[in-house]
């Protein structure tokens, strides 16, 4: 596993987190936002693996799962609420459920 | 039976708080019960108590009832003090304020605001006799206080109409600055001689004191100036006469048989004070003899019933001033007995005229009320005799002996007094003339009944034969009594006699006999302007309207906007700039906010970065 240097994974983890960043602040859709997120989320993932594998350590992998668990249990709390807005307003977009009058 | 004094104010007070409290809950016929009740069981009180002081050796009694605040070398006792001068009071006070309460009972009996009367009523006596009995000058000054307070509440009584407001606060501001004079006395008083107690103030600045030096001067004059205010005297009299607005009987209570005469009763009781300020001693008699002469002149102008008494009430508390003021301090304090029956009775007699005549006060719509009113009619009588000062009422031997005590000083301040008692016939026969006498312009509505004849009778009784109520006040004022031995001086005693009873002639010439017809005399335009003159009571309103009220109120308007509260507006101001300003940051706009967090972020990312 030597054959990919470091600098080459970072900037992948990195593109991707931009990526995933200009997801969330662009798109409207709800779905969409979340599935940015996971995206940012794998992003970092991605970084701990390439700077695990870098030293030889197991500590970034270990590091993904948790990351991986962290997810998942977003992904769970996020497509509820996503769940619950469309009920209650008919629409998944995430700039007309804004009920703020301030 | 002397150990209950404290209950002599505090019946009152407990009066005060019980119609306060339960205020017109309480049934009508139970109200005047309590109000007049209490200030009854007083008058009983304060009569055992006086049988049994009088009748002894009459040492001064103390009474304490514990202690109000002690704070480092201060320390201010409830403590009462009867000696024969509050001994005087405490029978005015109960006395003429049981059968005052009496009369109310009847005279506003269809006021909505009766149990607030009877409250207000009880505070003031209850106020007035803290006043009269306080051992120490902290303790006076809270009675002092307290009848300024009732007498605001009872001037004001009818607040509906915003006139009686004002006149209440008129009052309220004009006794107040007298009152802050008296205040600061107090304060030079104590620093100087570390005791508030009135007994060893006296002792202590007649041992350290000599006559006539800066310091006993000073607080004279401080203490000169409470007492001007309260007692309506140039040059804080103008309130007086618009205190009128107030139902009668508070006028006939407050504003002419108590709380008028508290400024007598403050000079009485520390009069060692004024022995040692000579100079001040004789500022008192001069503010009394030009008092009683420019509200005696005022008097001659007046056409409302109650303004007449008001101003007559000035010019007489005007001679008790002249009293002390030539050091005969027991014949002011006769006076002041004496006054309080007759102007009580005239005050109770003009409301009964007033109710019973459609709240008509210009006499000169009344007219020959002789017989439709003969109770009223023989009140005015003798009232205005004993006002006047003629032979055998009561007025006659406080105002003579006055008068011949301040021959004994100077013959200027007697003429003064003489001149006064001439203009006092003219005026006080010329309201019986006009009102009593003559063609009845009107009919009169209804005729008083027993709570007000019997109260009217009582003190007809008292204003005749008043004078034989004869107070021993030798021992307070023990160290003047030779003074006062008064030699025979028959030209001046005859002159002092005459000059009511040729009051009452010029009176009768004019307005009985029609000998001298008023119209003539109007028709001088001098006259007229004289007489508008002393209609306004010699322009002292005017005055400080000038003096004081236009500036207070182009500054009041000058700084309408506040400029120390600007201070706070200001923070006021910011904070709800700064509210508006994140609240409209709080758009609910979910990508808004990561947006947000983002440019956070790589702002604080390159602060890391650049440092």
């Amino acid at each position: 596993m030597n054959g990919i240097p470091l600098e080459l994974g970072l900037v992948l983890s990195a593109v991707l987190f931009v990526l995933g960043l200009i997801g969330v602040m662009v798109r409207r859709n709800l779905i969409m936002i979340l599935m940015s997120l996971e995206v940012m989320l794998n992003a970092t993932g991605l970084a701990f693996i390439v700077a695990g594998s870098r030293w030889g350590q197991a500590d970034g992998q270990i590091m993904f799962l948790l990351i991986l668990t962290l997810a998942a249990a977003e992904v769970g709390v996020g497509l509820g609420l996503a769940l619950q807005i469309f009920h209650r307003f008919q629409t998944l977009d995430a700039d007309s459920v804004n009920e703020m009058q301030g | 039976m002397i150990e209950l004094l404290g209950w002599v104010p505090f019946l009152p007070f407990l009066g005060f708080l019980i119609l306060a409290i339960a205020g017109e809950r309480l049934s009508r016929r139970l109200i005047p019960w309590i109000g007049a009740g209490s200030v009854g069981i007083s008058a009983l009180l304060t009569a055992l108590i006086g049988a049994q002081f009088l009748k002894g050796a009459m040492p001064p009694y103390r009474l304490a009832l514990g202690s109000w605040m002690a704070v480092d070398n201060l320390s201010v006792p409830f403590g009462f003090y009867l000696d024969p001068l509050s001994m005087t009071m405490l029978f005015v006070v109960t006395g003429v304020g049981f059968l005052i309460h009496v009369y109310s009972a009847e005279f506003m009996e269809s006021d909505p605001g009766y149990a607030r009367f009877f409250a207000y009523m009880n505070l003031f006596v209850s106020a007035m006799l803290v006043l009269v009995l306080a051992d120490n000058l902290v303790l006076l000054y809270l009675g002092w206080e307290g009848v300024g307070l009732g007498s605001y509440l009872l001037i004001g009584f009818w607040y509906e109409d915003p006139n009686n407001g004002y006149a209440a606060r008129k009052a309220f501001v004009m006794t107040r600055a007298g009152d802050t004079s008296m205040a600061i006395g107090l304060f030079l008083l104590f620093t100087q001689l570390h005791t508030f107690d009135i007994q060893s103030v006296m002792t202590q600045a007649t041992n350290l004191w000599t006559p006539g030096t800066v310091l006993p001067v000073a607080a004279a004059a401080l203490l000169l100036g409470g007492a001007v205010g309260k007692s309506a005297q140039l040059p804080l009299q103008s309130w007086l006469p618009d205190a009128m607005a107030g139902p009668t009987p508070v006028s006939a209570l407050i504003h002419a048989a108590t709380m008028v005469t508290a400024g007598v009763y403050l000079i009485a009781r520390t009069h060692a004070l004024f022995m040692l300020a000579p100079s001040v001693q004789f500022a008192v008699a001069v503010i009394g003899a030009v008092t009683l002469l420019m509200a005696g002149c005022s008097a001659l102008a007046q056409t409302d019933i109650k303004r007449i008494l008001a101003y007559s009430t000035i010019s007489q508390i005007g001679y008790m001033f002249l009293a002390l003021g030539v050091g005969a301090w027991s014949a002011a304090i006769f006076h002041l007995l004496t006054h309080a029956f007759f102007k009580a009775l005239l005050f109770l007699a003009a409301g009964a005229v007033i109710l019973c005549f459609h709240h008509e006060h210009n006499i000169f719509r009344m007219g020959g009320l002789r017989k439709s009113m003969p109770l009223a009619f023989l009140s005015f009588m003798i009232g205005s005799a004993a006002l006047s000062g003629l032979p055998f009422t009561s007025g006659y031997y406080s105002k003579h002996e006055i008068l011949l005590a301040a021959f004994e000083v100077s013959p200027v301040l007697w003429t003064a007094g003489c001149l006064g008692a001439l203009i006092t016939g003219i005026y006080s026969f010329r309201l019986v003339f006009v009102a009593f006498f003559g063609p009845q312009h009107a009919q009169v509505e209804k005729s008083p009944g027993w709570r007000m004849s019997a109260p009217l009778l009582l003190l007809c009784i008292l204003a005749l034969a008043g004078a034989m109520l004869e107070i021993p006040l030798a021992s307070v004022f023990s160290a003047l009594a030779a003074d006062e031995n008064l030699h025979e001086l028959n030209t001046v005693s005859a002159i002092t006699v005459a000059a009511p009873f040729i009051g009452v002639l010029i009176a009768g010439l004019f307005y009985l006999t029609g000998a001298f017809s008023t119209q003539r005399l109007e028709s001088l335009v001098w006259i007229r302007q004289i007489q508008r003159f002393f209609f306004s009571g010699w322009g002292m309103d005017a005055f400080y309207n000038i003096l004081l009220v236009r500036p207070f109120k182009t500054i009041a308007r000058l700084n309408k906007n506040d400029a120390v509260d600007s201070i706070y507006s200001a923070t006021a101001f910011l904070s709800l700039m700064f509210h508006r300003l994140f609240s409209s940051l709080q758009t609910g706009q979910v990508r808004w906010y990561a947006s947000s967090m983002v440019l956070g972020t790589i702002v604080i990312i390159a602060i890391g970065w650049l440092s």
